[in-house]
C-alpha cells in the first residue's frame, strides 16, 4: 500500500479547471516533489490530500484511507504545513509547540528526539513571539509543529517560498534527515533547482501532470542539443533568435538564452554569423550545454501548449 | 479532552495578550454607561411654559402655580391671543403652551370636564412627548387633589399607568437594560465572529481542521472565553447602575443573571453563525455591526418605543432578540416580575438560541470550501 495513491483526480472552481485527470503514486519513505509554477494546481492537490477539499471526481487515498470517507482518521495521522504561515503569531515559539503537541495528544518532551534537529535551532528564541521570527525561523517552527505528533506522512505546501537561499538549502537537508527516519514526505515548490533534492518529482502545470520521474531522468528526457547564448543586449538577442529560421525554442535563463534548433545538429558558426553580421549584435558567446530539469520542464510546458 | 483544554487555554492567552482589545472590552461598558447615564438624558428639566388662560379663575391659577412649582417646568409668561402661539414656537423660546378653556373653575365644579390644551414643539418628538406626559400627569394629580378636597368631578387616571414603574421617567433606569443588551451583543456576537474568522483568514483554521480537534471543540473553545467576559461585563454594568446611578433593582438577581446567560448564549450562537458564513474579519465585523448592533439599538425598544414604530418595523422588531431580552430585564429590574410573567419572552429567546446553534452546526464547514 502506497502512502499516497491518486487516480484520475479532477477539481474545478466554478468552471475553472484546477486539476485535470491527475494520477500519481508516492511510495513509502519517498521524498516526493511536486514542481510547477504558481497556479499550477499544487495547493489544490495538497488540500485534497489533506482532506481540506473534496475532489470533483477520481479517487485519492492517503495512508490507505479515502480522503473523502475517512477524512477524520486521516487528519489525526498527517503532518501538514500549509503554504501560508499558519501558526499563532501572538503566541511564543514554545507556546505554539506546546499547543500543537497537546492538540495531537502528546508533549514536546515525548517526541523531542524527532524534532530536536530542527527545534534545537529555535530553542534560543523559545520566549519570542512567533510573529517576530524571521522567515526561515518561521518555517522551522511550522515544520516542528507539523512533526510533533510523529506523523507517518508529512505534507508540505511550498515550504521554502519566501525563504532565503541559505535557509532553503538547510530546510531540504532537514527533510532528508526526516526521510532517513522513515517518514514519507511530499513537498511542493515553484523552484526548479529544488527538484534535485527529491527522490522523484512530478512536473505539474495548468492542472496537468506533465511527467513523473527521478530528477536525473527528467533532465535526461530532454533529447535535443542545447545551446547557451549570450550577447550584450539580451532583449535584442531573444528577438533576433526568435526570428531565426531554424529556431525551435528560445528561453531566457539568467544572463544566457537557452536555444534549441529545428535541425538534428545546429550549425553554431552559421548562427554566430547570423547574430553578429546580420543582426549586428556584439559580445556574442555561444556554447553547448547539458540540459537540466528546468530546460526539460520548459520544453514539456511548450509541448503541452502546442 | 486534553486537546480541547489546550485550545481553551490558547484562546484565553490570545485574548489576554491583545491588551488593546481587552481595554475596549472592559472599558466600553463603563464608557457607554457613563455616556448614557449623564450625557444622553431624556428627562425634562425646566421646560419653558407659556400659558393662555382664557378663564383666569382660582382653579387655573392654582394649576399654573403647581406646574410652575415643579422642577420640570417653569412658567415664563402668559399670552392672550391664539395667533401668538405659532410665533412663540417659531422663535424657539418656548417648549410648551398650555391653553385653559374659559369658565374652567365653574365647569369643574359642576362636574364637567374642562379642557386643557397642551401644545408642544414636536420638532423634537421625544422631548415633546415627555413634556406632554409630564404636564398631563401634573394635571391629573391636581384633579385628584381637587376631588379629594371636596371638589366634584370625575378623576382622570388614564395616563397614570404609563408612569407607574418609573414615576420620574428617569432615563438611566430605562437605558440600563438596553445597554446590557447592546454590550452583550457587541462582545458576544462581534468578538466571537471576528475571532473565528481571524483563524480562517490567518490560515490557522487550515491546520486546526487537519488535526484531531473536532469542529464542536473548536467552536466551544472559541466561545467559552467570551461567555466569561460577557458575564463579567453584566456584573460590571449592574454594579455601576446600582452604585453610581442608583438605579433601583426590584427583582431577583438569580433570575436576572440566568436570563442574561441565556441572552449571552443566544448572542454567541449568532456570532458563530456569522463566522461560518463570513470569509474574513472585515465581513464578519460589518455583518455584526450593521446586521446586529444597529437593529439592537434602534428596533429593540432600547431608545425608541416599539409602539411608536410603523407596523412593518414593529413586525421586524419581533425578530430582534434584544427586544425580548429588554422586556425581561425591565420587568425584573423595575417591576420585580417572576418567571411566571416573563416565561413567554424567555421561551422565545431559548427558541432563538437553539435555532442559531442548530444553524451554526449545520453550516460549519469541516473542509475549506
Amino acid at each position: 500500500m502506497n502512502p499516497i495513491s491518486v487516480q484520475n483526480l479532477n477539481k474545478s472552481y466554478g468552471g475553472v479547471e484546477a486539476l485535470a485527470d491527475i494520477s500519481v503514486e508516492v511510495e513509502p519513505n519517498e521524498l516526493f516533489g511536486f514542481i510547477g509554477p504558481d497556479g499550477a494546481g499544487k495547493t489544490s492537490l495538497f488540500r485534497i490530500l489533506t482532506t481540506l477539499l473534496k475532489p470533483d471526481s477520481g479517487e485519492a487515498s492517503v495512508l490507505g484511507l479515502d480522503v473523502v470517507d475517512d477524512y477524520r482518521t486521516i487528519r489525526t495521522k498527517l503532518g501538514y504545513m500549509p503554504g501560508q504561515f499558519a501558526l499563532y503569531e501572538d503566541l511564543s515559539v514554545r507556546e505554539n509547540m506546546d499547543f500543537f503537541a497537546s492538540v495531537f495528544g502528546t508533549t514536546l518532551e515525548a517526541n523531542y528526539d524527532l524534532v530536536a534537529p530542527i527545534y534545537s535551532q529555535l530553542e534560543r528564541f523559545e520566549d519570542r513571539l512567533a510573529g517576530a521570527l524571521s522567515g526561515g525561523m518561521k518555517q522551522k517552527l511550522a515544520l516542528s509543529c507539523a512533526l510533533i505528533h510523529k506523523p507517518e506522512l508529512l505534507v508540505l505546501d511550498e515550504p521554502t517560498t519566501g525563504v532565503d537561499a541559505v535557509s532553503r538549502q538547510e530546510f531540504w537537508q532537514m527533510l532528508q534527515q526526516l526521510k532517513s527516519q522513515g517518514i514519507t514526505i511530499i513537498a511542493s515548490t515553484p523552484y526548479m533547482d529544488e527538484a534535485e533534492q527529491c527522490d522523484r518529482v512530478a512536473l505539474i502545470d495548468n492542472g496537468h501532470i506533465l511527467n513523473i520521474d527521478t530528477p536525473e531522468q527528467v533532465a535526461r528526457n530532454f533529447d535535443q542539443p542545447l545551446l547557451a547564448i549570450k550577447a550584450s543586449s539580451i532583449y535584442e538577442l531573444i528577438k533576433k533568435l526568435r526570428s531565426y529560421e531554424w529556431a525551435d525554442s528560445v528561453q531566457p535563463f539568467g544572463e544566457y538564452v537557452h536555444y534549441t534548433d529545428k535541425r538534428e545538429e545546429p550549425d553554431i558558426s552559421k548562427l554566430e554569423l547570423y547574430l553578429t553580421e546580420q543582426c549586428g549584435l556584439s559580445e556574442v558567446e555561444i556554447k553547448s550545454i547539458e540540459p537540466d530539469i528546468e530546460d526539460s520542464f520548459m520544453n514539456l510546458m511548450q509541448k503541452e501548449v502546442t | 479532552m486534553s486537546s480541547f483544554r489546550a485550545f481553551v487555554i490558547k484562546e484565553f492567552k490570545q485574548i489576554y495578550r491583545d491588551k488593546r482589545t481587552l481595554v475596549v472590552l472592559f472599558g466600553m461598558p463603563m464608557i457607554m454607561m457613563i455616556l448614557f447615564g449623564y450625557a444622553i438624558r431624556n428627562e425634562v428639566e425646566n421646560a419653558q411654559v407659556v400659558v393662555l388662560d382664557a378663564s383666569q379663575d382660582e382653579v387655573t391659577r392654582q394649576l399654573i402655580s403647581k406646574i410652575d412649582a415643579s422642577n420640570y417646568f417653569s412658567v415664563e409668561g402668559s399670552i392672550q391671543r391664539y395667533d401668538e402661539i405659532e410665533t412663540l414656537f417659531q422663535q424657539g423660546s418656548v417648549d410648551e403652551v398650555l391653553i385653559f378653556e374659559a369658565d374652567f373653575a365653574r365647569k369643574l365644579k359642576r362636574g364637567g370636564q374642562p379642557a386643557v390644551n397642551v401644545i408642544t414643539d414636536a420638532s423634537n418628538p421625544n422631548l415633546a412627548q415627555l413634556i406632554q406626559q409630564y404636564s398631563s400627569s401634573i394635571i391629573i394629580d391636581f384633579q385628584q387633589q381637587w376631588s379629594a378636597n371636596g371638589g366634584t368631578g370625575p378623576g382622570g387616571i388614564s395616563t397614570h399607568a404609563n408612569m407607574l414603574f418609573n414615576p420620574q421617567l428617569e432615563s438611566v433606569n430605562l437605558f440600563v437594560p438596553g445597554l446590557i443588551a447592546v454590550i452583550l451583543m457587541l462582545i458576544s456576537s462581534l468578538m466571537t465572529s471576528i475571532s473565528i474568522t481571524r483563524e480562517k483568514e490567518m490560515g490557522n483554521m487550515e491546520i486546526l481542521l487537519v488535526s484531531p480537534l473536532r469542529p464542536m471543540q473548536i467552536i466551544i473553545g472559541k466561545v467559552l472565553p467570551y461567555l466569561v467576559l460577557s458575564f463579567v461585563n453584566v456584573l460590571t454594568i449592574l454594579a455601576l447602575a446600582q452604585w453610581a446611578f442608583g438605579v433601583p433593582f426590584q427583582g431577583s438577581y438569580g433570575l436576572f443573571l440566568l436570563e442574561s446567560v441565556l441572552f449571552i448564549f443566544m448572542a454567541l450562537a449568532l456570532g458563530v453563525l456569522i463566522s461560518t458564513k463570513a470569509e474574513d474579519q472585515q465581513t464578519a465585523m460589518m455583518v455584526s455591526l450593521a446586521g446586529l448592533l444597529l437593529p439592537t439599538v434602534l428596533l429593540s425598544g432600547f431608545i425608541f418605543p416599539i409602539s411608536s414604530m410603523p407596523m412593518v418595523l414593529q413586525w421586524i422588531s419581533n425578530l430582534i432578540p434584544a427586544r425580548w431580552f429588554l422586556v425581561i430585564v425591565r420587568s425584573i429590574m423595575l417591576k420585580d416580575s417572576g418567571l411566571l410573567f416573563i416565561w413567554k419572552e424567555t421561551l422565545i429567546l431559548l427558541a432563538m438560541t437553539l435555532g442559531f446553534i442548530a444553524l451554526s452546526i449545520r453550516s460549519f464547514k469541516v473542509r475549506l470550501e
